[in-house]
């Protein structure tokens, strides 16, 4: 009914390449934009935009870089928080060392340092897969918060280690309202996204994906091995990389390496687990999922303000919580994004299936 | 005419109603899930006592009834964000906040400058917020981290009979391997320059339940005294490897954040003699702690779900966090009248918070804390540290309120404010034109 098909022919090769195939898609897609970029900045409030939206897109953007590598190149990575450190520490001393360098250029060359970083830990997995690989991208999580915790150099020999982000600004336009943050994380996810979508669909993608299937396979059909493997290690670290800086520089306006700890790694490895592995509209689901669910318990804890002890409330969000994520992993082990998958086949042919 | 009569009458009533409805809110960012919850949960349910309290018994600050919410921050830094945003413009605005966490102070600083909110960062960082003409709305009251730290050495100076008696010495500095553990490196090697003693810095990887090599460390380099700058799971596990390395306790002086009972108990016997910094007392000896426990409990309206906790240390430095809040809200109201104030007529009121003796004695708090007397330029207030011995059971106090070195801290929290400045291309204010 919602989904119908028929009467839309793809009569050129064009077509039959394009991201989305189905009006209905762009037309939905187009409107999300439209809701996104013009709707969104003008309504919100300020808390809407920086307390719930600026730190869902931030990390989605992080687990997009995890998918690109767990989920399309099938390398399992406990380091994707050391990377968005490196993202955030290099963005900051580009931007505190070199004055007058513009903030978009600093967070790309902040990437780049990430995905530098991101290829060097990336080396073991030529030689090691699996939980061993993990166990080596775990040792870059702990090397690099040390690093940073160590040696002054990083924050500028701050006498707390913590970073504190400079004034930002793209072509003279200042950009610290709630709004312009938004709309500036937004662009950079929003391109991004469409980046990502890009590449797993197109030879470096299928690529990935039969190196995930299965290496030896993959090597015996010409496909190189150590290009392919770490250029998903140096792609998915730039893509982490650009969202740790985010992450330092819109949302908290300041960083220490603490906050990009084993947890956060963890947080971003169960948003691609609970928003579907190896898919670009998972990443945003389980971001969504991880990010707002506390947030939205906390919201809903405060009506019974004052009648239920704050104790009790604080931890039954946590019980439900967990609750939640088994729940979500028993009904659809791969992922909300393919409940989403699911409920469109439904809609395609209801109210008639049969 | 009789119409008018009522009419008039009603208008009065809605006049009057609204002023009688008029409220403070304040945000209670609070933590009671995570890895620090059993502080959080007393430090916060000391302070919302304190508010009920003070709404229960004088029916609020001047007749504005003090209203708040809470907001779970798990501790964590973008969680704070969050709460920051979301009770910042409620009920009538933010007084002020109080996150408890350094992390989310640094996150919020510039948001609250521009929102025009203060921070209270009372016992924590960043230390060179003191100076307010920099940092407009961070109040790091009654004392800093520098502070404390110079007040360390000189009580250590005070148990060797002197502060000379410090040359030729040596101490050791074990920290926590974070951004809060190295914070106060620079006071120290300061201090080390000025009073000649030899000072060796040991860094313990976070979280710090590994100290085996440390202590090792420490007992082959015999130090007179241990400065510890602990956290969490750190503070036990330091003084259960002491124990087995043989180092005595008694020599061993930790900063107020592993000085509450948690710290202690957690480890067990080896705690027995072990010194921490604190600024504000435990117990329940004070009037104020008594009197809460009477209205409030009394009235079956405690936020804390045991009673056995009242007058613990980190209840206690609720209810001080609380006392300040309100006397800064009470200065505030002398200047603006009795009303829903803003952050920033709240900010003003900080600025001019006076706890004399004579204050003390009525709020029922004479020596739970320091005297506190803040200023545009002074965001501290105070600056003094008392030092506490844990005797098994029981944190009894072992010196006097010691005051910080200024001579040493001064200096550092110039040259920090003006890397700040500089970093951030603000302006300072001229505290001697604002009145």
């Amino acid at each position: 009914m919602f989904y119908r098909e028929s009467g839309q022919f793809k009569s050129s090769y064009a077509a039959d390449s394009a991201i989305f195939t189905i009006a209905q898609d762009r037309v939905f897609i187009a409107a999300l934009l439209a809701l996104s970029f013009v709707a969104i900045p003008g309504l919100a409030s300020d808390y809407l935009l920086s307390g719930i939206l600026i730190p869902f897109l931030i990390l989605s953007l992080a687990a997009l870089g995890l998918n690109i590598l767990t989920g399309y190149a099938g390398q399992l990575s406990l380091g994707s928080a050391a990377f968005m450190a490196v993202g955030a520490f290099a963005t900051y001393n580009f931007m505190v060392r070199l004055p007058g360098m513009p903030l978009l250029v600093a967070l790309f060359l902040g990437g780049l340092c990430a995905a530098l970083v991101g290829v060097a830990f990336g080396l073991p997995s030529l030689r090691i897969k699996g939980f061993y690989l993990a166990v080596a991208t775990l040792a870059a999580q702990f090397f690099i918060e040390w690093v940073f915790t160590k040696f002054g150099w990083f924050s500028n020999n701050s006498s707390s280690g913590v970073i504190s982000a400079p004034a930002m600004q793209i072509f003279g336009y200042p950009i610290d309202t709630p709004a312009s943050k938004y709309l500036l994380t937004l662009s950079i996810v929003a391109f991004m996204a469409l980046a990502a979508k890009n590449m797993a669909r197109a030879s470096i993608g299928r690529a990935w994906m039969a190196v995930r299937d299965m290496d030896v396979a993959a090597e015996v059909i010409g496909i190189p091995m150590l290009r392919t493997k770490l250029l998903a290690f140096a792609i998915s670290s730039f893509y982490c990389g650009v969202a740790g800086a985010l992450y330092a520089f819109v949302l908290l306006g300041t960083v220490d390496a603490q906050a990009f700890d084993l947890h956060r790694s963890f947080q971003i490895l169960f948003m691609i687990i609970i928003g579907g592995v190896g898919s670009i509209l998972g990443s945003f689901l389980g971001a969504a999922f991880i990010v707002l669910l506390p947030i939205g318990l906390n919201l809903i804890g405060q009506v019974f303000h004052g009648a239920i002890s704050t104790q009790f409330l604080a931890n039954l969000e946590m019980m439900l919580f967990g609750g939640l994520i088994i729940f979500f992993l028993i009904v659809e082990p791969h992922g909300l994004a393919r409940l989403w998958q699911i409920t469109k086949e439904k809609l395609r042919v209801w109210p008639f299936p049969h | 005419m009789k119409q008018t009569i009522i009419a008039a009458s009603l208008v009065l009533a809605t006049i009057a109603g609204s002023a009688l409805a008029a409220d403070q809110f304040i945000p209670i960012p609070s933590y009671r899930v995570g890895p620090y919850a059993s502080g959080g949960a007393k430090f916060y349910g000391g302070m919302i006592d304190y508010l009920n309290y003070v709404n229960m018994k004088e029916g609020g600050v001047g007749g504005v009834k003090l209203t708040y919410e809470e907001c779970e921050t798990e501790y964590k830094n973008d969680r704070g964000v969050e709460c920051y945003e979301r009770l910042k413009a409620k009920n009538g605005g933010a007084s002020a906040f109080n996150f408890m966490s350094t992390g989310i102070t640094y996150a919020v600083m510039d948001r609250a400058d521009k929102d025009k909110i203060p921070l209270m960062t009372m016992g924590f960082g960043r230390a060179d917020a003191q100076d307010g003409s920099a940092f407009k709305y961070t109040f790091p009251l009654i004392t800093s981290y520098w502070s404390q730290a110079t007040a360390k050495i000189q009580f250590i100076g005070q148990r060797l009979g002197g502060m000379d008696k410090l040359r030729g010495k040596k101490i050791v500095n074990l920290y926590h391997g974070s951004a809060y553990g190295k914070e106060t490196i620079p006071v120290l090697d300061a201090m080390a320059k000025k009073h000649g003693f030899e000072l060796k810095h040991i860094e313990v990887p976070a979280p710090g339940t590994e100290q085996q090599s440390q202590w090792l460390d420490i007992r082959r380099e015999r130090p007179d005294f241990v400065v510890l700058r602990s956290w969490g799971v750190m503070t036990p596990a330091a003084l259960k490897s002491a124990q087995k390395v043989g180092y005595p306790r008694e020599q061993i002086v930790s900063n107020w954040w592993g000085g509450s009972e948690e710290d202690a108990i957690a480890a067990g016997e080896a705690a027995k003699g072990y010194i921490a910094g604190s600024f504000a007392l435990d117990g329940k000896q004070f009037p104020v702690i008594q009197d809460i426990e009477k209205v409030v409990y009394g009235a079956g309206k405690g936020n804390l779900s045991d009673k056995g906790f009242i007058g613990t240390v980190n209840y206690n430095r609720g209810v001080v966090s609380g006392i300040l809040m309100v006397e800064a809200i009470r200065a505030a109201q002398k200047k603006y009248g009795a009303k829903t104030l803003t952050g920033d007529q709240i900010r003003w009121g900080m600025e001019n918070i006076n706890i004399d003796a004579k204050r003390q004695q009525a709020l029922g708090v004479t020596d739970m804390f320091p005297q506190v007397r803040t200023s545009c330029q002074n965001h501290e207030g105070s600056g003094y540290t008392r030092f506490m011995q844990w005797d098994g059971k029981d944190w009894k106090p072992v010196s006097g309120w010691i005051k910080a070195d200024t001579s040493v801290t001064l200096p550092l929290i110039k040259a920090s404010v003006e890397k700040y400045v500089q970093e951030k291309g603000i302006t300072l204010r001229d505290c001697n034109a604002e009145k």
